[in-house]
């Protein structure tokens, strides 16, 4: 059963760890967020509110459902219960005759246009050439013409640095490359909230750092909300406004990157970043 | 003993049928194509009142045989007291070899759409792209060309399968060259002349598909 909750609830914001101001209407608010994969709880009740333009990181365990997060956004997978809201309407429900329903395809195709996703394993269309990646869902989906879909995707391939492979296959790319492309592909829409899933994980350890580089230069840029999932600590301080840790389908501690990082509160967050230390030196 | 003047009556009678053998052919090809794609992709639907269906009709052609089915369609189908329905015998076969080829079809697509990665399903979705659109731009230019040296093989054994029409009598060449047996009593030349031509027609054929397949791999090596 899912239960829809329409009321924007006031008590979040009275939450401690909650540092938003209650009048700014968040991107994206997850409310009482639980996903089970049959018998697997993965995520047990997630409250969070990302403000328009807000940087976060989501850091954690592996299976801790960080990645999970990312996907209800970008409708990959629905919640069990709880609610998603987008720019304050609800993501996974409508209206339909004064009453919240599952919702349709229609309802999930207009909600879409507020958000992105760039993936862990890049996803590039192989038979396709650089170029008409970045064009196709322009000129399909936002109904741009050929010639405007053209400047608009070679100016994001010029931003991301593939500005000469235009004309390439994927697969004659390098990892990094091909990352950085699908960067460029989703950017081009302009989603008001865009989620990172873990796009250096796949990638040589040489490749990385293009590829951060591109995101760090975006995130500059300012107003498109970014949810960062990601093992990258340097890269999380760096760039995200918000830290975000999660164990065991939980948000256990958030904060500004330097409380996070140099003052771990809770003994989980503590032991993960000892973990993370000792294992990445 | 063999006869080479009933030999050569026989063949200039039984070339005459090669258009109709051929036309056959390729109208229940294309049929089995369209068709079996649309099943393809109803069995890959969300809803479960559009995947049973076609299953349950995939199987149910699948395991009943193609003579059957032809001579179902030929003399059951205008007797039905339900709804009567008289087609012309030509209609009727390509209908035949269509329906029971485009099960076949289905699983060839099918095995080409699974070839096709999870995530470039979620990538379409994530960049908003419709159902419609996910198929016809990103899932089956990627699905299709893999898969088109079995459908040229289905090609040839379609063709190899025309003279099953003979049930319901369509002048195709097997029927041509019986009728030229039964009027003189002569079946060894004009039987042999179509084994011969079934040979001529899709040895070349096949040897056609390899070479479009080896060229296909070819291509698909740098993607």
């Amino acid at each position: 059963m899912i239960e829809a909750n329409r009321e924007m609830p006031v008590e979040a914001t009275e939450a401690k760890e909650d540092i938003l101001a209650d009048y700014i209407l968040p991107v994206v608010r997850y409310r009482d967020i639980h996903k089970a994969f049959g018998d697997l709880e993965v995520l047990k009740g997630i409250d969070l509110d990302i403000a328009p333009g807000e940087k976060i990181a989501i850091i954690g365990p592996s299976g801790s459902g960080k990645t999970t997060l990312g996907r209800l956004l970008a409708t990959l997978e629905q919640p069990t219960s709880g609610t998603i809201e987008v720019e304050g309407e609800p993501l996974w429900h409508e209206e339909r005759k004064g009453k919240l329903v599952p919702a349709g395809e229609k309802h999930l195709h207009r909600m879409r246009k507020n958000i992105g996703m760039v993936f862990q394993h890049f996803n590039l269309f192989p038979h396709m050439t650089i170029l008409r990646n970045v064009m196709e869902a322009p000129i399909r989906v936002l109904g741009l013409s050929k010639q405007e879909a053209r400047e608009q995707a070679v100016e994001m391939l010029a931003k991301v640095g593939l500005e000469d492979k235009v004309d390439m296959y994927p697969a004659q790319l390098s990892g990094g490359q091909k990352q950085r492309v699908a960067i460029a592909r989703a950017v081009v829409m302009r989603p008001k909230v865009m989620v990172f899933d873990e796009v250096t994980s796949a990638l040589d350890p040489e490749l990385v750092g293009e590829v951060l580089q591109v995101i760090k230069e975006l995130a500059l840029e300012g107003n498109m909300a970014m949810i960062l999932i990601t093992h990258e600590m340097d890269f999380a301080r760096d760039v995200a406004d918000r830290v975000i840790f999660t164990d065991g389908g939980k948000i256990v501690e958030q904060g500004p990157p330097v409380e996070v990082f140099e003052h771990p509160k809770s003994e989980r967050l503590q032991s993960f970043l000892t973990r993370f230390r000792s294992s990445s030196s | 003993m063999w006869d080479w003047k009933h030999a050569e009556a026989a063949f200039y009678e039984i070339a005459q049928a090669i258009p109709v053998t051929l036309a056959l052919t390729f109208a229940s090809f294309i049929f089995a194509i369209v068709f079996g794609l649309l099943l393809a992709i109803m069995r890959r639907a969300r809803s479960r009142w559009v995947v049973w269906p076609a299953v349950g009709f995939i199987e149910f052609i699948r395991s009943t045989p193609l003579l059957v089915q032809a001579i179902f369609l030929y003399f059951a189908l205008p007797m039905n007291p339900i709804m009567p329905i008289v087609l012309p015998t030509f209609t009727i076969g390509i209908l035949a070899i269509g329906i029971h080829y485009s099960t076949y079809m289905a699983e060839v697509y099918r095995s080409g759409i699974d070839a096709v990665e999870k995530g470039q399903w979620e990538a379409s979705k994530a960049l908003n792209f419709t159902r419609l659109q996910t198929w016809t731009r990103i899932i089956l230019p990627q699905a299709i060309p893999p898969i088109i040296p079995i459908m040229g093989n289905y090609l040839i054994v379609i063709f190899k399968e025309t003279p099953i029409l003979a049930a319901i009598s369509i002048g195709e060449i097997l029927v041509v060259a019986q009728g030229y047996g039964s009027e003189y009593f002569r079946y060894l030349e004009p039987i042999t002349i179509v084994g011969v031509l079934f040979l001529l027609m899709s040895y070349p054929s096949s040897v056609l598909v390899r070479r479009l397949e080896k060229r296909l791999n070819r291509q698909r090596g740098y993607s």
